[in-house]
């Protein structure tokens, strides 16, 4: 294998694992700060990519209706989360298994019922669709290197805010404490609403991105949840960090995986993330 | 043997009779419609056997698997796998085998598995029974994602004599009722014996089982062993039925689906998640009749099942039956010979908080 | 190598959490039958101790030897079957079995395995006999047909210790038994605690002062994660540094 080759997946790999990574994150997040494991947080996934696929019919542009979709997203997502998720809060682990799972099915459901089920693809907007030529047969789709920056800013935007702003330490301690932080007077409500609503907002806009790459259909969440799901066991729930680390490895695992080992690519996921569990049972950073 | 009330138990073998009796008063009620209700039933009597498997390790141990289902398919795909093309696999030496290949990869994916705990544990297994779906999916193996045949049933013989005729559907109906009674029995025996008593004490409190001498791994690894086996036999049965078997057999839907078949039907009862079986299906049966967007309503079922019934129905009867504890006791098999229950003045002492398992207790 | 007189002993145990020591070092030896108790204030790694001792914890250095074994490696439920019985601080019964269950399912640890499938557990009547036993010695006889979740406070510790008395141990490990107890029921808990230093090697650890004098008769003072000093009850009321550290100024009386 030459060398354009292998930094062509590996090119793919990152960006495959940072748009995981942005899904997983807000995953991670709301487990780690609001105690909840959300089934449907695919949905979220769908939903931008419906969003973005149909803003995208109506305005004539993908970027206008990435941007569009993302305030949509966030504000279901935190409509959501006021009307179902809060009383998710004190009960335990089967019980918000098995609501978000229920979830997942009236979500599916609706999207098929207002969309149809057929599968619809999202053109790549004029002004980016373009590659970059490495070799004489081989190029690089400009697409996909801006979905990784744009990923990528992302994650150090995210980090820097979690790190540094007092919104960043409230999430923090939240994590840490719930109770203590409703205590010391912080609006323990508004901050999980605004929370979830920004995890939501996070997998919108991975869906949305992703549409001129991936197929928009029915249920194109599930697939994605479970690989997040991975990336945050792998990872450490709750830690941002880890959702990082994982998902990168995650995304080269299954990108490599799928060139060397077709018939066995989602083995390879699933055999890096039993690998890990064998070396540390709480992940990475527990 | 059996703690139940009572008047639950008559409750349920009418239920058991009327069930039996089926072939016998169907044809008289339904008319046209029975042959597709017979098949309906045995299917739905498939799923309670996976249901029950299903609560050995969420009801009783507390082991909250979110991808049993891959037992399930593999149980199916084995009978795939080791029935001759266009002729019948002999029932005596691919059912066992069967049940033995799932044990064993039911034991690995356990011993892996029970190296976590909580969300962690849910996850896991969800990723195991991935694996499974997509090693059918993905690989050439057995169809893919097409699925495989199994154009001939197996026989059941002995001495050369055919003793059941699977390829009757009658017969098959009851060679299914037959492996639902033996099962629920079967994991009767096993709650009321040692090894169930401290699988479901781990499913209380795993922390002080521990302290008292047990090691928890050991019983958690058997418990997989043998839902897995179970499991394993309800997918051989399935796939027997239908004569085909794909990968959504493995996948987390069918997962999900039997868990709240448990869980709706009262989970550690065991034979709630039998009653949740039925539930679950002839409400999708009702849906489906409905609108073709049942999964709308199926949704908003589940949530207002986990809503309103935390003890599924299984604990609505048995509070209706008599017993005024609202505390489901796990595997509730008591001793003879120890004294009778009492009901305390805080009987209505509410139940624990959910079924949470607590952290690792004692330290 | 010389036989130790100890039945039951630790040598430099140390337990480390990152950069916080919370067992420096600790030697302490327990006798036979003697009852033996730790006392200290919060957070003088008291709790972690027993830990250690019961194999809950792994050690970060030093030993723990039972009967001449070095046992330091050994996981909790190992260490329960040598012999070894802990009740503890919280009460951590199963809340929602009998408690006759809960002290038959202790017993069945007599069993060489509890790995068997097909004859029920009832059935091992000597195993029930000895639930009965330890239901009856620890007062509870009357209710034994009572889920536990269900039963006051003090009832439920006293399955605690009717738990750990029905597994039949050697020694006796005893984390705050009389923990939230009021006067009443604490009384009622020491004299059970005073029989049993009869026949067990028991191992306390209290706060309640009145309660440790009237049962213990060695001492073992921790302070800060160290063993500040150890022996005879007489000796430890009467050492200044016990006093300056821990009795003097306003033991904690819970």
């Amino acid at each position: 294998m030459d060398f354009w080759f292998f930094l062509i997946q590996v090119l793919n790999g990152v960006q495959y694992g940072l748009l995981l990574f942005l899904v997983a994150s807000g995953l991670t997040l709301i487990f780690g700060i609001m105690g909840i494991i959300n089934l449907a947080h695919g949905a979220f996934y769908m939903l931008g990519a419906y969003l973005a696929y149909w803003l995208a019919g109506v305005t004539g542009s993908l970027i206008a209706a990435v941007l569009l979709s993302l305030p949509i997203a966030a504000a279901i997502g935190y409509v959501i989360e006021a009307l179902l998720v809060r009383t998710l809060y004190r009960r335990d682990h089967l019980d918000q298994v098995l609501l978000t799972y229920g979830l997942i099915l009236i979500f599916n459901e609706a999207t098929r019922i207002t969309w149809g089920a057929d599968v619809h693809g999202v053109p790549v907007p004029a002004a980016l669709n373009w590659s970059i030529k490495l070799t004489e047969t081989l190029s690089y789709p400009v697409y996909r290197l801006l979905l990784s920056a744009v990923c990528a800013v992302l994650a150090v935007g995210m980090y820097l805010v979690i790190s540094r702003t007092r919104f960043g330490m409230w999430v923090r301690a939240g994590a840490s404490n719930r109770d203590m932080v409703a205590a010391l007077g912080i609006n323990v409500k508004l901050l999980f609403g605004v929370v979830f609503a920004i995890g939501a907002a996070l997998a919108g806009l991975a869906g949305a991105i992703s549409t001129p790459i991936t197929s928009v259909a029915p249920g194109m969440g599930d697939s994605v949840l479970i690989l997040c799901f991975v990336v945050v066991v792998i990872g450490g729930v709750g830690s941002i960090k880890g959702a990082f680390l994982g998902a990168m490895l995650i995304g080269l695992a299954d990108t490599f995986g799928k060139v060397f080992v077709p018939d066995f690519a989602s083995f390879t996921v699933y055999g890096v993330m039993a690998a890990v569990l064998l070396w540390k049972p709480r992940g990475l950073f527990s | 043997m059996t703690a139940l009330p009572k008047r639950l138990s008559l409750i349920l073998l009418a239920l058991l009779a009327a069930l039996a009796l089926f072939p016998a008063w169907g044809p008289l009620a339904f008319t046209v419609k029975y042959a597709f209700l017979l098949q309906k039933l045995t299917g739905i009597m498939i799923l309670a056997i996976l249901a029950m498997s299903l609560d050995l390790l969420v009801g009783v141990a507390g082991l909250v698997s979110l991808g049993h289902a891959a037992f399930f398919g593999l149980g199916g795909y084995m009978l795939a796998l080791l029935s001759p093309q266009y002729e019948a696999a002999n029932l005596w030496v691919v059912l066992p085998a069967a049940m033995g290949a799932v044990a064993l990869a039911s034991a690995v994916v356990g011993f892996l598995a029970i190296r976590t705990a909580g969300i962690y544990f849910i996850m896991v297994t969800l990723a195991f029974g991935q694996m499974g779906y997509y090693f059918f999916n993905d690989s050439k193996l057995a169809g893919g994602s097409d699925g495989a045949y199994i154009y001939v049933k197996p026989v059941v013989e002995a001495f050369g004599i055919t003793l059941v005729n699977l390829e009757s559907k009658q017969a098959f109906f009851f060679a299914v009722l037959g492996c639902l009674v033996a099962v629920y029995l079967l994991l009767r025996v096993v709650l009321a014996s040692p090894f169930g008593r401290v699988l479901a004490a781990i499913g209380v409190n795993e922390g002080r089982v521990r302290g008292l001498g047990f090691d928890p791994m050991a019983y958690k690894l058997v418990a997989f062993a043998i839902a897995g086996a179970l499991a394993g036999l309800a997918g051989f049965l399935a796939a027997t039925q239908y004569g085909f078997v794909s990968p959504a057999m493995l996948g987390w839907h069918q997962s999900g689906h039997v868990l709240v078949m448990v869980i709706l039907g009262g989970m550690g009862t065991l034979f709630g998640p039998i009653l949740g079986a039925f539930i679950l299906e002839l409400a999708h049966f009702g849906l489906e009749a409905v609108t073709e967007h049942w999964l709308l309503p199926m949704g908003m079922l589940v949530i207002a099942i986990v809503l309103a019934l935390p003890k599924g129905v299984a604990g609505l009867l048995l509070q209706w039956c008599g017993t005024s504890e609202t505390l489901v006791e796990r595997g509730a098999i008591e001793a003879p010979g120890a004294p009778r229950r009492s009901q305390g003045s805080e009987s209505d002492r509410p139940a624990l908080e959910g079924q949470t398992r607590p952290k690792e207790g004692g330290q | 190598m010389s036989v130790s007189p100890f039945l039951f002993e630790t040598r430099s145990l140390t337990k480390a959490f990152g950069g916080l020591i919370a067992v420096n070092s600790v030697s302490i030896g327990f006798r036979e039958r003697e009852a033996h108790a730790i006392i200290g204030p919060n957070g003088a790694g008291k709790s972690t101790f027993v830990n250690l001792l019961t194999g809950h914890l792994p050690a970060s250095g030093g030993h723990v030897m039972f009967k001449g074994a070095d046992i330091t490696r050994q996981p909790a439920h190992k260490v329960a079957r040598l012999g070894i019985g802990r009740s503890y601080q919280k009460t951590n019964v199963f809340p929602t079995f009998t408690c006759f269950e809960n002290c038959r399912l202790a017993a069945q640890s007599h069993l060489a395995t509890s790995m068997r499938f097909l004859r029920p557990a009832a059935a091992y009547r000597e195993i029930s006999a000895k639930a009965s036993e330890a239901l009856e010695r620890a007062g509870l006889a009357s209710r034994a047909g009572r889920i536990a979740g269900t039963m006051s406070y003090g009832e439920q510790r006293q399955l605690e210790i009717a738990m750990v008395l029905a597994t039949a141990p050697q020694v006796l490990v005893l984390d705050e038994p009389l923990a939230g107890m009021g006067k009443e029921e604490s009384e009622g808990m020491v004299g059970l605690l005073q029989e049993l230093a009869q026949v067990y090697t028991l191992i306390l650890i209290e706060h309640d002062m009145d309660a440790v004098f009237a049962i213990a008769k060695v001492l073992s003072v921790m302070v800060n994660g160290t063993l500040l000093e150890s022996g005879p009850l007489d000796q430890i009321r009467a050492s200044k540094a016990v006093q300056d550290a821990y009795l003097g100024d306003g033991a904690e009386a819970y």
